[in-house]
């Protein structure tokens, strides 16, 4: 793992060499704040927690992630410094790693950014900062999944629209297995074992719990058992390349 | 040092590299010729690691690609066709990126860049982001990467591509003076580099080896090796093509224009003197007698095209 510093950095500096980073954190709050006070109605709820910010979230993160992360291959295709990188003492996994852990922490960084919400219900009222910690640590997870599956998308083709699109299109597949109204419709035909199984593939009743304040281990472990999942397909797609 | 064994590369229905064999001592500069398309390049793409074998192998200094790729690439300096570069990164900085990716922290670090400054002369753009140059520095940039950590092996695919006259001729002297100590496979379609700098060269089309020979023993092997081209003032004396035609050594004349004439030597052996003689015995009075070398050109053509 020794060359995982150098790429890091390397990634995550990149990030804020181009105006694209600084659009994205600004688009990001703007979409995120925005939801929560206008369509959420955060001061007509009357309550002071976060939950109109975290229930918008996923739908954000579900255009917002992909376009963060449709570039990461795509452009290294593109423009051929895939063939640099791999030709340079790297292994596919050190490179995988590197370039996913500086696009969560930049996502990260984002998602910190919104402290000012945190502020304000804690100004307006006695909010469970406990739970707003549990839906912070969710959002981070949530953030992280959406991100590898954009990676893994992005390694699959050298046109970053085409990553971009698929990489919602298998995003929204997971959220909308897990959505409740989803799930209403799937009910009117199918046993509720079979409809709870379904669901529980999808990013959101995981979400929902710990959102809830429910930091059980097994929803923590299913995100980061997608974000596994995602990252070795990455390794074994761009292994594949290299070998056709 | 590096030794290809029965390499295969095959895309599909298409076999871009097909059972190629051949081995590089250290110090060699080894010019790898060939038509667009021809497999050079995925050939070179093998070596480096950066594309799987369909089969066979290749070892750099006993380290086989397959099993032990990471060894491979810490002996090579690559340099990619058209010079790849992260643009937002500044020379400097992507510099400094590949030195530390090639294991170097510190005081080494930063001498090994800047060692690279001056051997690339890049002390105008230092600073620059790399997307801003213009090709011949990028080209440079591209050479800095792959020279940084003063590697064995140097892999270089069309390594002056792009550049100006001036720029090709700082590059070729830049690889003659590494050739010195390090082994170099580099890859090009333009022939007079290939006499220029390198000590060997391989044909080859359509992804097999059609030749693999020195640069001057190419060159015998043309029609017009050691020739020798007759310039009369004002036109042609009389008897002159059938006079010349007769010496023996001579297999075949041409009349190259209204005052010159043109005569193929056999098996190219020199026949300049017997020439010569039959000039004075004539009393022809001439403007020019040139031996003619072979031409590159020539062989390529007439061994990419099998004619």
């Amino acid at each position: 793992m020794s060359q995982f510093a150098p790429l890091f950095k390397r990634e995550f500096l990149g990030y804020f060499r181009s105006p694209v980073a600084y659009v994205f954190i600004i688009i990001f709050l703007l979409a995120s704040v925005g939801c929560t006070f206008f369509i959420g109605n955060l001061y007509e709820s009357n309550q002071a927690n976060l939950s109109p910010f975290f229930m918008f979230l996923p739908w954000l993160y579900l255009v917002l992630v992909p376009a963060v992360g449709m570039r990461l291959w795509a452009e290294e295709r593109r423009s051929g410094t895939i063939e640099l990188l791999f030709t340079l003492p790297v292994t596919t996994w050190e490179a995988v790693l590197s370039k996913f852990v500086a696009g969560w922490a930049f996502l990260a960084i984002a998602l910190a950014l919104t402290f000012p919400l945190v502020v304000t219900v804690n100004y307006l009222g006695t909010p469970d900062n406990g739970v707003i910690f549990a839906g912070y640590v969710g959002s981070f997870l949530m953030a992280g999944s959406f991100l590898a599956i954009a990676c893994l998308t992005s390694a699959m083709t050298k046109n970053q629209v085409i990553s971009f699109i698929l990489g919602v299109i298998i995003s929204f597949f997971l959220v909308l297995v897990g959505w409740g109204l989803f799930s209403d419709i799937l009910s009117t035909f199918l046993p509720t074992e079979v409809v709870d199984t379904i669901a529980a593939l999808g990013f959101m009743p995981h979400f929902l719990a710990i959102v809830r304040g429910v930091l059980d281990m097994r929803d923590l472990m299913y995100f980061i058992m997608v974000i596994a999942a995602a990252l070795v397909l990455n390794s074994i797609v761009l292994e594949n390349k290299k070998a056709s | 040092m590096i030794e290809v064994k029965t390499l295969v590369k095959q895309f599909d229905s298409f076999r871009a590299v097909d059972e190629v064999s051949f081995s590089v001592p250290k110090g060699q500069i080894l010019g790898f010729l060939g038509p667009n398309g021809a497999g050079k390049s995925t050939t070179m793409k093998m070596i480096t690691g950066f594309l799987e074998p369909t089969s066979g192998t290749a070892l750099v200094d006993g380290h086989d690609i397959r099993t032990s790729p990471l060894e491979v690439k810490k002996l090579i300096g690559y340099l990619p066709e058209s010079a790849p570069s992260y643009g937002e990164m500044t020379v400097c900085e992507f510099l400094s990126f590949i030195a530390e990716l090639r294991g170097m922290t510190g005081s080494a670090k930063k001498e090994a860049t800047l060692k690279m400054k001056d051997t690339c002369f890049l002390g105008g753009v230092w600073h620059q982001p790399i997307e801003t140059l213009s090709k011949g520095y990028r080209q440079r940039v591209g050479f800095a990467q792959a020279l940084i950590h003063d590697p064995p092996v140097l892999v270089l695919d069309e390594p002056t591509d792009g550049l100006d006259p001036n720029q090709k001729h700082e590059v070729r002297e830049l690889i003659k003076r590494m050739g010195r100590d390090k082994t170099i496979i580099l890859s090009t379609h333009i022939l007079e580099e290939v006499e220029a700098i390198c000590e060997r060269v391989i044909i080859i089309t359509n992804g097999k080896i059609v030749s693999d020979a020195t640069p001057s023993d190419l060159l015998t092997k043309t029609r017009i090796h050691n020739a020798v081209t007759v310039r009369f003032p004002g036109e042609l004396p009389g008897k002159a093509r059938e006079t010349l035609a007769r010496i023996s050594g001579v297999v075949d004349v041409e009349e190259t224009d209204q005052a010159s004439i043109r005569c193929y030597s056999e098996g190219g052996q020199p026949i300049i003197e017997p020439i010569a003689q039959a000039i004075r015995e004539n009393g022809w009075s001439v403007n020019q007698i040139q031996n003619e070398h072979g031409r590159l050109d020539e062989v390529f053509r007439r061994v990419t095209l099998g004619r």
